[in-house]
């Protein structure tokens, strides 16, 4: 049994605990409001781009001069996957999640003898991934220090994946984030970005037959579009990855308060009965004494 | 008064617009275009300039944007702006910033496509800093 002085340090020690785990959910929340509200905003134009490139994809997707941004490369070969996870850790399974969904695929490609290169995106990714693939790992960004990710981080990432693709490093590019549903809720997801996703363009009905003007030329647009899509896409993802991490941190640290609550009551309870099992002990201790006399 | 015409504005930060208005004028990158509503379905990338947007007798609205995509289809029109500012929050400085990126841009430039796009950009913005 533990003596009473053992067992007030201990209580200290988690009650320290608890009002760290507390602090940091409350800071979460906070953030969490504003990641979400930025994410949610973000995605409109991120879905409205989609569904343009989708409409003029279509029509030119067999055109043996479509872009290589559109129609790929026609190889298969090497993949490129984006892994963007958080900075820091303390949030749950947040960034295992993303690492544990690329792990597969990783996998999965290098079974099928492909060339797998990796991008991370996050400390916390990069550290898990170090261990099993340090030698696939061409590139790592982080965004450490920073209040909130802009358009210009995004671009920044972009910029370094078309110039790869340019140069004819890779031939497939998927990003590993993590989606934001709700707070309690988030949902590890592999994107496909280059070649770009075109799935449910405008439904003839919706064109009443007509067919679109293109000012300037069909191909000229896509040129600029593609490129734009790919800033966008990796924009959202980082987006969602931020508020993905406040939720889920903040659902990790309600838990651990909550859990730290719980281990504070049954160290009082025990601290309590072996009190008074002392002063029990201590009183039958004096009144033998006295009977003895 | 006649059908209106649906308009989403939006940049990757934010949704701007979302409302029916009666018509839009757009700084089309060949020339700028005023939609109304039933325009047949039309695509055009967008040089950095101000749109306008009418509505009743409401005064005319302007935004500043810089470079984008529009689309319009029988739904309405979308403005994919790069950046959106309202024309009462854009001022000198920032416009200023935003020519020395652009002048940045240009010695980054890697060919000439991009070099002499770099440089339309240049033209446009200082165009509009005179006006401002």
């Amino acid at each position: 049994m533990p003596s009473l002085k053992q067992f007030r340090v201990r209580i200290a020690s988690v009650k320290s605990t608890r009002k760290i785990t507390k602090a940091m959910q409350l800071v979460a929340a906070s953030k969490l409001k504003r990641a979400q509200e930025a994410a949610e905003a973000a995605r409109p134009y991120a879905e409205r781009m989609e569904r343009v490139l989708a409409n003029l994809a279509g029509s030119l997707l067999n055109n043996p001069g479509a872009p290589k941004l559109l129609s790929g490369t026609g190889k298969d070969e090497v993949h490129l996957l984006i892994v963007a996870t958080a900075d820091r850790g303390l949030c749950g399974g947040f960034n295992t999640n993303i690492v544990k969904l690329a792990r597969a695929r990783i996998e999965a490609l290098l079974r099928e003898k492909k060339t797998v290169k990796i991008f991370c995106v996050g400390r916390k990714g990069r550290d898990q991934l170090r261990r099993l693939y340090s030698s696939l790992i061409i590139d790592t960004v982080e965004f450490t220090g920073l209040k909130r990710i802009g358009f210009a981080q995004a671009q920044g990432v972009a910029k370094r994946v078309l110039e790869m693709y340019e140069a004819g490093e890779f031939d497939v590019c998927t990003v590993f984030f993590s989606r934001f549903k709700s707070v309690i809720s988030q949902e590890p997801t592999a994107q496909r970005l280059i070649p770009a996703n075109i799935t449910g363009g405008a439904k003839a009905d919706e064109l009443k037959g007509a067919s679109y003007e293109y000012e300037p030329e069909e191909e000229e647009i896509l040129q600029a579009l593609l490129p734009r899509n790919v800033t966008v896409q990796i924009f959202k993802a980082l987006l969602e990855n931020a508020a993905s991490e406040q939720g889920a941190r903040m659902s990790a640290m309600d838990n651990a308060t909550r859990n730290a609550g719980d281990v504070i009551d049954k160290l009082t309870l025990q601290y309590n009965r072996s009190r008074q099992a002392i002063i029990t002990k201590e009183l039958i201790e004096i009144i033998s004494g006295a009977e003895a006399l | 008064m006649a059908d209106k015409l649906h308009f989403d504005l939006v940049s990757p930060e934010r949704l701007l617009m979302a409302e029916a208005v009666d018509m839009v004028v757009v700084p089309g990158s060949e020339g700028d275009f005023g939609v109304l509503a039933g325009h047949a379905p039309l695509m055009s990338t967008i040089r950095p300039g101000f749109i306008s947007v009418k509505n009743g007798n409401q005064p005319e609205f302007r935004i500043f944007i810089r470079g984008g995509f529009a689309e319009v289809n029988a739904k309405g029109l979308t403005i994919l702006a790069e950046e959106a500012i309202p024309a009462g929050e854009l001022n000198a400085a920032d416009l200023d910033a935003k020519i020395t990126d652009a002048e940045e841009d240009l010695r980054d430039a890697k060919d000439d496509a991009h070099r002499q796009r770099a440089q339309e950009i240049i033209d446009q913005l200082r165009q509009i800093r005179q006006v401002l």
